[in-house]
Parts: C-alpha cells; structure tokens; sequence
C-alpha cells in the first residue's frame, strides 16, 4: 500500500491563481521523500491540501489507501503535520498546545500528558515546557511543531521546510531525529530549500515547479545525472581571456574564471591549457551545492520543455 | 457520540475555559465592576425614587435584566475573540487538520462561551446579594432561559468571528447591534410603560423575550409568556445552529 497516493491534483485559488496543474505523486510506505521546488512552486499548496486546511479543485489524494473525498476522517488520523508558519496559540504553554493537540485527535489527557513529557524531552522542550510558546526562540518553535506533530503517533510525518532559520547545530540534531523516527517506520515527507538536507535524508524526491512535477525519482538516480560539476578559478590577473577548448567557461572578471566539468573529462586538461598560455591558477573552489545547481537545471529544461509544448501546440 | 469526540470536544471546552480564566483580568472582573455600577446608579440612586414596577421595587426588578445583560455579552464576546484570534493566529488549523467533526468543533467553542457566561452570571448574582434579596419563582425557568440565551449569543459570536477579517469586524455587532437590543430589550423598564405602538415594535426585538423569560423565573412577572420565550430560544438556537455548521462546513474563512 502507498502511504501517499495524489492523482490529477489541480488548485485554482479564488482570485485565480493556479498553484497547482495536474499533479501526480506516490510516496511508499518508510519511505523519506523530499518534495523540492522554488518559491511558489506549490508545495505548501499541495501540503495543505493532504492536510485539509486547503480545498483541492480537482483530482485525488488518498493516505495510506484512504480517500481524503470518501474517509477523510481515516487519512487524517494517519497524518502528523509540520507547517511553514507557525501555528500555534502564541499564549498557550509548551504543554497546554501538544496535549491539546492530542484531544483533538481522541487521546486521553492522562496518555497525552505521558506521551508530551516523551517528546517534549526527545526535542529538548521539556524544561520549557511551562512557558508560554511566544517566549521560545524560533528554533524551538519549529521543534515544539514537531513534538505536536507527532502526540497522535502518526503513520507519516509531513514536514513543510521544518529547518528554516535553524542554526546548524540544531539542524543536524534534527536531521538525527528525523532520522531515527523514519527508522522506526514512520514515513516521512519533506520540503526544503536547503538541499543538503534533501541530499543527507531523503532516498525519493520529486521536483515541482509552476505547479507541475517536473521530476520524480530516486536521490540516487538524481545525483548520477549530475555529472557536470562547476569551479571557480582565481587566476593572477590575465589581460585576455584565456581559452579553453572543450570546456564550457566563462570569464567574470580579469582574475576570475568559471569553469563546467563534466566528471569523466577531469580536471588535467583544464590546467594544461591554462598553463600553455601561462596563465596562473592561485586557487580553486567549487561553485555551488551539487543538488542545487541539479535543481535548477532540472527546473529550468522543464521550463523549456513546457514552453516548446506550448509552442507546438 | 463516539469516545473519540468526546476526547476530542472535551479538549476544546478546557482549552477554552483556560483561556478565559488566564486573562481574567479582562474578562471577568469587568462585569463584576459594571453590574456593581448599575446596581448603585439605577438600583439604589435613581431607583429609590422610581418606586415600583411590575410589583416589585426597582432594584428587584432590574437585577435579572442586569444579569442576563452579563450573559449576554458575555457569550457573544468570549467565542467571537477566541475564534477570530484562532483565525488570526492560525491555531484554528490545529482543529482542522484533526479528525473532529465540525459541529464539535462548534459545541466545544460555544461551551466555553456558556461556561463563561455562567461564571460571570453567577459572580453578578453574588454581587447583587449586596443590594437586594433575590427571589427565585422557579429555578428551573432561570437556568433553562439562561442556557438557552448564552448558547444562542455564543453561537452568534461564532458566526461573527467567522467573517471576522479584523478585530474591529468583532466589535461593531456588539456595539452597533447588540447593546441598543439590550437596552431596549426591557432591562430597564416594563414594557407596559410604553405607549402601544412602541410596546408592539419592542416585542420584534428578541431580546425582550429573554430578558422576560428570566425575570418571570425569578420574580414571576413578565411582560411575554414565559413558554413563548423559551419556544424562540429553541427556534433561534437551532436556526442559528444550522447556519455555523453551514459556514465551517463550507470553510468559510478558515480554509483556502
Ligand atoms: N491563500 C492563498 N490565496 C491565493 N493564492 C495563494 C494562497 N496560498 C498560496 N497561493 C499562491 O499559490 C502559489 C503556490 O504557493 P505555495 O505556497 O504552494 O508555494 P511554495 O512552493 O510552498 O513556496 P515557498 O517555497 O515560498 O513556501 C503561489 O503563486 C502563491 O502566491
Ligand atoms: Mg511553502
């Protein structure tokens, strides 16, 4: 059974923007999915629809096999969320908001009040846990959503950017976490804008832009297509540019050199040519984030593909 | 209802009643200081010289106006801040991922305007004790109208909270609706004193009903029949009810 199962989801808001064109997505059960996109992509817009708080305009979504149209009642239960903004009531303890939120789902105060003290402690909250949530920092907002996510022991944890404007320290200690619970089972749906984080968690991933799914594939199989890499060379000040046969490159300024290399080529030749025409390399370094220069070209040749189509048509 | 609603409705009505007893300060002890001022002003000033009314001296009179005035306000003012700052805050989305039915999620709010209501009814009450004795013609009229009317006044503010896009959205019924009803809802006076034509027009404000329903429990006296106030009660509460229910239902408000 596929813990998440979307067909066909479209989403006209009134005043009309259309945040979502006919998407389609299955997430298997255990598994830890990274769902990318830039800026109005429509990933919250997709979120917010599994999770009720947004109506869909067409298609299907069903969780864990149940409809959200036919048992919406069901799918909800399956479901622990996570949100962009925080939510939650700024004057409300720690304690009040996940044993409240447990209610909501039919645990049983004395069972709630046990299981908060479990994730209020796994997160770090519970000396906190008396205090009012506007007196936490935002890092601690984004893990008390966390522990109020899961007070219900959901079956999938969706998790919409949890780690914006985290310190790193923190960041990884949730990436631990994150990790741990999808171990124990709980399958896990993610986005983020920092890509490292999709590369050092998620084994599935689907890119979505302007509403549309523009990849859908295994971590793996994605970070095998990138298999051009791009350096930064800071050169002794050069009167021409340099050339470069068989290289992709361009020259910044008249001490900065971008170069593209695709993997199998090396990095010899690149300095053989430079050399033959005396130019000095001082230092070298990597552009970018691997996945992040991936995700915009994958972004980018689905921009041009639909705009082809859109041509044809 | 299943035991997971219940869980479930029970959660909404503590959280609710947490809220209203934390902040106390604004929304309990202000009724008190207000009933406490009328009760000196038009009980004991100006009412020792009205003399009687409707049998009674005013200060007896006036005392079950006065308090269903409290209940009032208050049940209307309790459910529709609540909910509009749980719009405003989002918490509301809290409720709308899980799995509680809609007309939960409305008894649970409109309790804890009841429970407020009620607190508060009792603490004037108490207060009045200072100025006059309380006569009670039938309880079970009292608390069967006073239930009635703050369920309805806390459904309304619920309504009200719902189109709520500001804070001022959930004072102007108060201010521009609510308060006048009341004050010409027969909390000051017998309608007999009005001239016929008035008296016709006062009985088309809803108010009177209950405000008389009431003061028939305590003092039985009233200018409608008692069976009257309460067959609207229930008529008004259902209507007003179905049309919450339709409007969560719908997401008026709360869902994109
Ligand atoms: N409540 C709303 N009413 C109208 N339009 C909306 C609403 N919410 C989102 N949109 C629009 O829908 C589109 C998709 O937005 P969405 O929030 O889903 O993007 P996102 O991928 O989550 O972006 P981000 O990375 O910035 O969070 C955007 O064009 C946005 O302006
Ligand atoms: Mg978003």
């Amino acid at each position: 059974m596929k813990a998440l199962n979307i067909s066909g989801l479209t989403k006209t808001y009134r005043g009309g923007t259309q945040a979502l064109r006919g998407i389609d997505l299955t997430v298997s059960e255990g598994d830890f999915f990274a769902l990318l996109g830039p800026n109005g992509a429509g990933k919250s817009t997709t979120i917010g629809i599994i999770s009720s708080l947004v109506n869909k305009s067409g298609g299907n979504v069903s969780v864990f096999g149940h409809d959200i149209d036919t048992a919406l009642v069901d799918a909800k239960s399956c479901i622990g969320l996570v949100p962009q903004e925080f939510n939650f009531n700024q004057f409300e303890t720690l304690l009040q908001i996940v044993v409240n939120q447990a209610g909501y789902y039919g645990v049983p105060r004395d069972i709630a009040k046990q299981r908060a003290e479990k994730y209020l402690k796994q997160l770090d909250l519970w000396d906190k846990r008396n205090q009012p949530a506007r007196e936490l920092s935002g890092g601690m907002k984004r893990r008390l959503m966390i522990a109020r996510a899961l007070m219900h022991e959901p079956k999938m944890l969706i998790l919409d950017e949890p780690t914006a404007g985290v310190d790193i320290e923190i960041r990884r200690s949730m990436w631990t976490f994150l990790k741990a619970i999808n171990e124990q089972g709980i399958t896990i749906i993610l986005t983020t804008h920092y890509l490292e984080e999709a590369e050092m968690l998620c084994r599935n991933i689907a890119i979505i832009d302007k509403g549309t799914i523009v990849e859908n594939t295994s971590m793996k199989a994605l970070l095998a297509k990138l298999n051009i890499e791009t350096f930064v060379l800071d050169l002794a000040p050069v009167e021409q540019a340099p050339a470069l046969e068989g290289f992709t490159h361009r020259q910044l300024d008249d001490h900065t050199l971008e170069v593209d290399v695709p993997k199998e080529s090396g990095l010899n030749d690149v300095f053989r040519q430079l050399s033959d025409q005396g130019v000095t390399v001082l230092s070298m370094r990597n552009k970018a984030n691997r996945l992040e220069e991936l995700f915009v070209r994958m972004v980018e040749s689905g921009r041009q593909q639909k705009d082809q189509g859109a041509a044809n048509e | 209802m299943s035991n997971r609603n219940f869980v479930a409705l029970r959660t909404i009505w503590i959280k609710e009643c947490t809220r209203f007893l934390r902040i106390w300060v604004q929304t309990l002890v202000p009724p008190a200081i207000t009933m406490s001022l009328y009760f000196v002003i038009f009980g004991n000033l100006i009412g020792e010289r009205i003399g009687q009314m409707g049998g009674f001296t005013y200060m007896e009179f006036i005392v079950p106006g006065l308090i269903m005035m409290a209940v009032i306000t208050n049940s209307y003012a309790n459910v529709s801040s609540s909910f509009f700052s749980a719009k405003f805050q989002r918490n509301v989305e809290e409720l709308l991922i899980a799995p509680v039915p809609n007309w939960i999620i409305i008894l649970g709010y409109v309790g804890g305007g009841v429970a407020r209501a009620m607190l508060i009814g009792v603490i004037v009450t108490l207060v009045s004790l200072f100025f006059v004795d309380v006569h009670i013609h039938s309880l079970g009229i009292i608390v069967l109208t006073v239930l009635l009317t703050s369920t309805l006044f806390a459904t309304a503010g619920l309504i009200n909270a719902v189109f709520a896009k500001t804070f001022d959205d959930i004072s102007m019924v108060p201010t521009f609706v609510l308060t006048p009803l009341t004050y010409l809802g027969g909390v000051f006076y017998s309608l007999s004193l009005l001239p016929e034509f008035w008296q016709w027009v006062s009985k088309a404000n809803p108010i009177v009903y209950m405000v008389n329903g009431f003061r028939y429990g305590f003092l039985g006296v009233s200018d409608v029949n008692y069976l009257t106030s309460l067959g609207l009660l229930v008529v008004f509460n259902l209507a007003l009810f179905a049309v919450a229910y339709q409007l969560i239902n719908r997401g008026v408000g709360i869902r994109h």
